[in-house]
């Protein structure tokens, strides 16, 4: 069993440039940077300075669009969803902290789909880990890690961004 | 029942029946998870998954438009099917009991009752016979409780006044007869807020008024000196069985909120109401439609905060 330690500048060095490559592949025009609540958002801030895009970055609480409402309730820290008005045909770059089973993104693309119809959606993670369940993949990734699967990660922030490992009993 | 019994082991809502024995942390609780509701009219599908495959029944056992309505409304945000009997349509007026009926819905595999009863307790009374997984919401009792007008009144003070604390609120009308003012009382007392003032002639409050924690007075143009809030009730005739008054008009010029008196308020008062309003007899035109006026914006609000009294009394209930 292995510690693992995310150096997160270098993480987002990484991400960045990933997702201009992914930029210009792509032909992305004009992107909109959405963030996913908590840590989706910081990273988002960072990214949308670092890309150079003016347009301040969405943030999507998917609380409500969770699979798992009937069996954990609401969240009672959740707040307003803020997007631009129109979503409809915008290339989305739609960023996470930790891509691991792939719900919160699933939940993600439905609240956004709710908003209106964008041209694309890029996913961008700052780390990718082992454990999806569902067929989504992120399109850019910090890292791609394999994780024990009783490790949790964890961002936390917003000053100084760091990620925190936690070991939890899985056995049940 | 006590208020406590709407709570779970783990003190959560599971039904939502008086604002009585709830605490200020809960009531701003609710308040916020409907404030991130009101940001979905936003969206183009005005719609979010939370219950869905959930099953509401409106059981309205008098008329309702404003309540029902956005009852429903907030139920189809959620996901929720919801289906709005009328019992004037229903087997009740053939003879079935209440509780005939409501085992009968039961078997249809329902989870949720939101009721509206002309009887006091009414809610109380389905809510402590039904299955142990299904919710009662009460809207509306006789003359004892509205709480989900109440919190939707909390919602639209809390949205112009931002704070509670300093505010001073005038009751004004037909206390009596009024659930709604029953219901804003408590609320506004949980809440914290310095005063809340009752204003009506002695033949239309309730013996004891006083021990509600609120100051008594007959007289409408002393009474609004300093007031923040003001919330006017409707004249309800239908449950008046002797003569409590001399006339509307005798009514409107004693107690009727007009543009000139609603200048004895602070300058930045509001004015809400439970609604429908009775112009004329309670409410001048001039004031229900004028720039202080929220009765139209308490009407949208009450969608958000049934969301939220929906959404919470629908979570997972422990051992349940």
């Amino acid at each position: 069993m292995t510690a693992h330690k995310f150096d997160v500048p270098a993480l987002l060095i990484a991400l960045e440039n990933k997702i201009e490559t992914a930029i210009k592949e792509r032909n992305i025009a004009d992107p909109l940077i959405i963030g996913i609540r908590t840590g989706g958002v910081w990273i988002a801030e960072q990214l949308h300075h670092r890309l150079g895009i003016k347009e301040p970055p969405g943030l999507l609480d998917i609380s409500f669009y969770r699979d798992d409402f009937s069996q954990i309730g609401v969240n009672p820290n959740v707040k307003p969803s803020q997007l631009p008005a129109h979503i409809e045909g915008r290339n989305i770059i739609l960023i996470d902290d930790v891509f691991y089973t792939g719900r919160t993104v699933r939940a993600a693309l439905n609240e956004i789909f709710d908003y209106g119809r964008p041209n694309q959606v890029l996913l961008a993670v700052l780390i990718e880990r082992n454990g999806k369940q569902i067929p989504i993949s992120p399109d850019c990734s910090g890292i791609v890690v394999s994780l024990d699967a009783g490790l949790r990660i964890k961002l936390t922030g917003p000053e100084p961004l760091a990620v925190e490992t936690q070991f939890v009993d899985v056995a049940a | 029942m006590t208020g406590n019994s709407q709570l779970n082991s783990e003190g959560k809502l599971k039904h939502f029946l008086t604002i009585e024995g709830l605490g200020k942390e809960l009531l701003v609780e609710i308040l916020d998870l409907a404030e991130s509701f009101v940001g979905m009219t936003d969206q183009r599908i005005k719609k979010i998954p939370l219950l869905r495959g959930k099953s509401i029944v409106n059981l309205f056992f008098e008329n309702s438009t404003r309540t029902r309505t956005t009852f429903e409304l907030a139920a189809k945000r959620l996901s929720a099917d919801v289906l709005s009997m009328s019992i004037a349509t229903s087997s009740t007026s053939k003879g079935e009991s209440l509780l005939d009926t409501i085992r009968n819905l039961e078997a249809m595999y329902v989870d949720m009752f939101v009721v509206r009863h002309g009887i006091s307790g009414a809610a109380h009374f389905i809510a402590q016979h039904v299955s142990p997984h299904i919710s009662v919401i009460n809207a509306g009792d006789g003359q004892h409780a509205h709480p989900t007008q109440a919190m939707l009144d909390m919602f639209t003070i809390r949205q112009c006044k931002h704070d509670f604390a300093p505010l001073r609120v005038a009751v004004v009308g037909d206390i009596l007869h009024s659930r709604v003012a029953r219901s804003n009382i408590q609320a506004l007392n949980t809440l914290g807020v310095a005063e809340v003032r009752v204003i009506a002639p002695k033949t239309l409050l309730p013996v004891q008024v006083e021990t509600m924690g609120v100051t008594v007075l007959h007289n409408l143009t002393d009474g609004l000196k300093d007031i923040d809030v003001i919330i006017m009730l409707r004249l309800q005739k239908e449950r008046m069985t002797s003569a409590l008054l001399p006339s509307e008009s005798e009514y409107f010029k004693c107690f009727g909120l007009t543009e000139e008196r609603l200048k004895i308020a602070k300058p930045d008062a509001i004015v809400m109401h439970p609604g429908p309003i009775n112009r004329g007899v309670e409410i001048d035109s001039k004031v229900a439609d004028g720039p202080q006026s929220l009765i139209l914006k308490q009407v949208s609000n009450g969608i958000a905060i049934r969301m939220a009294i929906m959404a919470m009394a629908m979570q997972k209930q422990g051992s349940v």
